[in-house]
């Protein structure tokens, strides 16, 4: 993981300036020095991704302490309807970052996206190769209520298999659970999640028409909130993604 | 009619607080239920398939509850050994629980690789996913709350009518059938019916242990966390109706105490 983080982390500053091979820190653009604490409302699925980068983000500047508020989307923008505090919102996808779009204070840019993959328990003891062969397994997906279940109706759709799950999930990791702890023979998850979850479960990717797009923006005019947004989108921010296993929006 | 007849008139204060905490979510709640739309939200296939299956697996619960928690109820309330002490405090551990750590619980002893699982996998019986992993998840939950109200009435005092009617040569049996569960019979019906707002009310458990899908395990609190991701007023309407069937179910409850 680490290796493999690095090498992306290579790759992209190769890419970019086609030198030096070491990542360093963004610095921050402005000329003053950025202070103070930094709210982020980001989806679930980032955690893992935006904690990393939190941390970095404060390395790069010691006066700013960034604090995360992880949940569902669309849990997140009831929250910050209601008047959670909140700087900046990282969203799984455009139509919560569109139920919040009264509450921002800039227009919405992609950062990252996320594809759904089959995942199995170790061992794969119903012998799923295809997407096709989850017709008949004992499947759990995402409810179409939430992103990732619209994403699988859509991936359902596109492959003209009929999926006859034994539960639809409110969530993603919901379904990663019942995948880990053998109670289903299959799920489809984020890619994301599958890279979490390592030797917990056996991956199948397959052919994918959905991307499903990562939008953020900033809730007030902050300087903080505006570096921050920066850095994700930053070279440096990507690559960090894309350790996760987040692909380019 | 009289307030707090006797009591220090000071007690009201923190009295009408207590009562405020519950009554102003109450509240809150009913100011935003959508009323017209609430015909067209409560009769959706989802709805009338969360409602049939809460109502029906609820029931069935109840049922087992009584079957398996008033003899638990009588042997805890009339046995005196080493231990009692301790057993009482598992049997009624599900009520300080959190109920997803009795769903963890559930799927660590019936889940496919659980504790019984494959014993019941060889058996061909599969409980996770099905409306039978639900009454589980239920009867887990609400048992106690059964076992609790009943074992405080049976503690009551009514033993000196069991030593009558055992001096009279009545066996075991008959004592249980005509002199003990006839006293505690207005404890019971309402212990049960207590037992049957909690599993109507259960959530947690059921989605860790039994999943959610559309007529088979997603019950009406889980339809409501659904429906809140994508409307609202959907799940305030749902909560509604929930909210209605256990006001009616506590006055049942309340009106048989009443005459006492």
């Amino acid at each position: 993981m680490r290796i493999r983080s690095l090498a992306v982390a290579g790759l992209a500053l190769l890419a970019v300036a086609g030198c030096s091979a070491s990542p360093t820190p963004a610095p921050s653009s402005s000329a003053a020095a950025l202070e103070g604490t930094l709210t982020v409302a980001a989806a679930a699925s980032l955690q893992n991704a935006f904690t990393e980068l939190g941390d970095l983000f404060e390395g790069a500047n010691p006066e700013v302490t960034v604090e995360f508020a992880f949940a569902g989307s669309s849990a997140l923008v009831a929250q910050l309807q209601e008047g959670a505090p909140g700087d900046v919102f990282a969203s799984a996808d455009a139509a919560n970052m569109e139920k919040a779009s009264e509450l921002l204070s800039g227009d919405p840019e992609l950062f990252a996206g996320n594809t759904l993959t089959i995942v199995t328990p170790p061992g794969n003891p119903s012998g799923i190769e295809s997407f096709a062969d989850l017709a008949d397994a004992r499947l759990v997906v995402c409810a179409a209520q939430v992103p990732c279940g619209t994403a699988t109706a859509a991936e359902a759709d596109a492959a003209g298999v009929t999926l006859s799950p034994v539960s639809e999930e409110q969530s993603v990791t919901d379904v990663l659970g019942r995948v880990t702890s053998g109670e289903a023979d299959a799920g489809l998850v984020y890619a994301t999640d599958a890279e979490a979850a390592g030797d917990a479960v056996e991956r199948i990717d397959f052919d994918t028409t959905v991307v499903n797009e990562y939008p953020i923006a900033a809730l007030n005019d902050s300087e903080v909130a505006a570096a921050f947004i920066a850095f994700v989108l930053s070279d440096e921010g990507r690559s960090v993604l894309a350790s996760y296993g987040f692909k380019a929006p | 009619m009289s307030l707090a007849a006797g009591l220090p008139r000071w007690l009201l204060i923190p009295a009408a607080l207590g009562a405020a905490i519950v009554l102003v979510p109450i509240a809150g709640l009913l100011g935003r239920v959508p009323w017209a739309r609430l015909p067209e939200l409560l009769t959706t296939e989802a709805s009338l398939d969360a409602l049939a299956l809460s109502v029906g697996t609820a029931g069935v619960s109840t049922i087992l509850c009584l079957l398996l928690g008033v003899p638990l109820a009588l042997v805890l309330a009339r046995s005196e050994f080493r231990g009692l002490a301790l057993l009482r405090a598992v049997v009624l551990l599900p009520l300080v629980l959190p109920p997803v750590v009795g769903g963890l619980a559930l799927l660590a002893a019936f889940g496919r690789n659980g504790l019984l699982g494959e014993t019941l996998e060889l058996a061909g019986i599969r409980l996770a996913f099905t409306s039978v992993a639900v009454v589980l998840a239920q009867v887990f939950v609400s048992l106690p709350f059964l076992v609790l109200s009943l074992e405080g009435a049976l503690r009551l005092g009514h033993r000196r009518y069991e030593q009558v009617a055992a001096s009279l040569g009545a066996s075991p049996s008959v004592t249980l059938r005509r002199v003990t569960l006839p006293l505690v019979l207005p404890a019971v019906g309402a212990a049960a019916v207590l037992a049957f707002a909690r599993a109507l009310g259960e959530f947690g458990a059921t989605l860790t242990f039994a999943g959610s899908y559309q007529g088979t395990t997603r019950t009406l609190p889980l339809e409501i966390y659904l429906q809140r991701e994508v409307d609202p007023d959907a799940a305030i309407a749902l909560s509604l109706l929930l909210v209605v069937v256990a006001v009616v179910g506590v006055l049942l409850t309340t009106a048989r105490r009443a005459p006492r």
